[in-house]
């Protein structure tokens, strides 16, 4: 694999994967006929980010060096990112970045060529890997919303940066409505404050919901995607279910799309984002007592509500068809949202494929998360 | 019980943001106190033992275009709320661009002060960002904890040097010793029948000793008349403070006061007295025991 890009896309690249580090610590990069794919998926498995470059965006493609097949790897997105670490130097002094996957050296080449004849070479230790792909149709999602980057932006400020998790959703008079989601915590003498952001209909490109629906999702993820769209000046489009399916944000050009997906909170009450009304129900969630205070807040909840169902390959055990049989299937309706697609699942599912529902199930044993397992004892005080 | 109000004038918004970030920037908990004419901000020392360290009040109509309050009953006219200091400062951060900025008293699930702001947007609808400050109503048994602290007779009342300066040195003061002395004189110069004041701040430890001395600094008493008739030659006074709570003070101020006035009551207490435009603030520091 051999890409070339060269002048502001390099800063375009290096801004997709401050976005993605956002969200995952490992990089999937698979060189696609159809563009590069930047991948990356939380811990929890409760959120997925995929950046796909067409072949346009870049001076030079090459998915495949030879007659090789096309190679995956995964990288530690810390290794990754500090090659694009410093957006303002990549925007003055780098001219042009060579990515390059060799066999022979089992390496990922990132060669910077900067001003003034200085060459930077990373040479980035990868592992191989099975193709991740998130099992995702924005098409199926009844709802839509659509805006231009600055909207959601301007949208989001007066929450604090710390916020983890936000609900969105349609309030009276088809306003969109974003609030603050504040778990419900065991010691709630200190009570938070609440904010709320509504925007008219009319600042929307599209408004396909209706008024009472709505999701919580975390906060500090969607801004990874943010951040990107409002650089690139985009709009930005959230597809969205019932509470509990996965919202899918996308953004869309001529060289490049990206789709994150977030899993969102299940209500168990019909009413407890109703933000029609000035209450605010708080959600009856499941594994209460069993809560862990971390970062990832959907971690003690029902995993099969939460868990983005996972697509992955079993490693290449004399199954050579398989890499490309894994492309085929819904995450590549990514570029026709507007197509009525079917279903993720193939009529004839290759025989070695199967959804991970649970977590490390299928990947690399070594790299399996811990996961949110059910908590089998207490934490003791002193917690958080 | 019932509270609302609103500000549509911008530069009222920005003094009263301005008040409030200075508030947040003293204590984590204070205290509003409103009455029809007035709202007041008061921070309690409950470290030391409890005592209003800071009582700053301003005049409601400065403000507000529309204002209404209705206490527990027609004898106890007040509302005495008690709130976290950042929220407030942080719901006001978002007004910057606001058409207008609402207060209300509410109840969603737990008493509130709801400040909702109604932001100019490039488009034709508007847009409306709602924060619920969650607050505590302080009863009214507590009350007495939350009045105005009596303003001692100071032996020494004089004007304090430029505060940006006076911070730079107290914070580099602070690295030597917590416990500073707060010496302040009045000299009387007949010929001239002026008063002189000067401010000296002292900090020592077994290995050193540093005095900083703010000299040519005014007093209020100059402008009547019969202040160099009977006065004193040399007025002086003296206290030994905790310097972080003198520090504390400083870092919060971001706006020259209009009128900055440091009372001293020799061994008792520092009393600062100033007044930004037309909100005053009064912040005491004890004596150390």
């Amino acid at each position: 694999m051999k890409c070339l890009v060269t002048g502001s896309n390099v800063k375009v690249l290096g801004k997709a994967v401050h976005s993605l580090s956002r969200i995952g610590d490992e990089l999937y990069l698979e060189p696609l006929d159809d563009g590069l794919t930047l991948r990356t998926v939380n811990s929890s498995r409760s959120a997925y980010a995929c950046f796909l470059f067409a072949p346009l965006f870049f001076q030079q493609y090459q998915a495949a060096t030879g007659g090789q097949d096309l190679q995956r790897c995964k990288i530690l997105m810390k290794s990754f990112l500090s090659i694009f670490r410093s957006l303002v130097m990549l925007e003055k002094t780098v001219e042009k970045c060579c990515i390059s996957l060799n066999d022979r050296s089992s390496c990922l080449v990132v060669q910077l060529h900067c001003k003034y004849g200085v060459r930077k070479t990373h040479n980035l230790s990868f592992q191989d890997c099975e193709s991740l792909q998130a099992v995702f149709n924005p098409a199926s999602c009844p709802h839509v919303l659509r805006a231009p980057a600055r909207i959601l932006g301007e949208a989001v400020l007066p929450f604090p940066p710390a916020l983890a998790e936000v609900t969105l959703g349609i309030g009276h008079g088809r306003r969109v409505i974003l609030r603050s989601y504040q778990e419900e915590e065991a010691d709630s003498t200190v009570k938070a404050m609440v904010t709320e952001m509504s925007i008219g209909e009319e600042d929307f490109q599209q408004l396909q919901a209706p008024e009472g629906v709505a999701i919580t999702f975390c906060l500090k993820e969607f801004r990874g995607l943010l951040s990107f769209a409002e650089s690139a000046n985009l709009p930005l489009s959230i597809h969205f279910d019932a509470p509990g399916r996965p919202a899918i944000f996308t953004i869309e050009d001529s060289l490049l799309d990206g789709h994150f997906v977030l899993a969102t909170l299940l209500e168990l009450d019909p009413h407890s984002q109703d933000l029609g009304s000035s209450e605010l129900h708080q959600p009856v969630r499941q594994l209460q007592a069993h809560s862990t205070p971390h970062q990832d807040d959907f971690a003690s909840d029902d995993i099969d509500s939460y868990m983005i169902a996972m697509e992955t390959t079993v490693g290449s055990e004399g199954l050579q068809a398989l890499p490309s049989v894994s492309l085929t299937p819904g995450p590549h309706s990514e570029e026709e949202d507007d197509e009525a697609e079917p279903g993720p699942v193939p009529g004839t599912p290759p025989p070695k494929k199967f959804r991970s529902l649970f977590f490390g199930s299928i990947l690399d044993p070594i790299h399996s998360p811990q996961g949110p397992s059910p908590v089998l004892a207490e934490d003791s005080d002193g917690e958080g | 019980m019932k509270f609302r109000a609103k500000i549509v004038d911008a530069a009222c918004l920005n003094h009263f943001t301005r008040v409030s970030n200075m508030i947040a920037k003293l204590a984590k908990i204070c205290t509003l106190r409103i009455s029809p004419e007035k709202l007041n901000f008061i921070l309690c020392d409950r470290l030391a033992g409890g005592g209003v360290s800071t009582w700053c009040e301003l005049e409601q109509e400065n403000f507000f275009s529309e204002f209404q309050m209705e206490g527990i009953s027609a004898e106890n006219n007040v509302i005495y709320l008690e709130l976290t200091s950042e929220n407030l400062s942080r719901a006001l951060k978002t007004a910057q661009n606001a058409r207008t900025l609402k207060f209300k008293l509410t109840n969603k699930h737990f008493p509130c002060l709801t400040v909702s702001v109604e932001l100019l947007s490039m488009s034709s609808s508007s847009r409306i960002v709602t924060h619920d400050i969650p607050l505590n109503v302080i009863p009214r048994k507590l009350w007495k904890d939350f009045q105005q602290p009596s303003v001692p007779e100071a032996e020494v009342s004089i004007y304090l040097p430029v505060l940006k300066t006076l911070k730079s040195v107290v914070e580099k003061m602070k690295n030597i010793s917590n416990h500073l002395t707060v010496f302040a004189i009045l000299i009387l110069q007949v010929i001239e029948a002026n008063l002189n004041g000067e401010l000296n701040l002292k900090i020592e430890t077994d290995l050193v000793c540093v005095t900083t001395h703010f000299k040519d600094l005014g007093n209020p008493s100059l402008a009547s008349d019969d202040a160099s008739r009977d006065r004193d030659p040399a007025e002086m006074a003296e206290v030994h403070v905790d310097i972080r709570k003198l520090l504390q003070f400083l870092v919060g101020q971001q706006v020259n006061p209009t009128r900055a006035l440091c009372n001293i009551v020799s061994g008792r207490v520092v009393h600062l007295d100033l007044l930004y435009e037309d909100v005053s603030l009064q912040y005491f520091i004890p004596a150390l025991a």
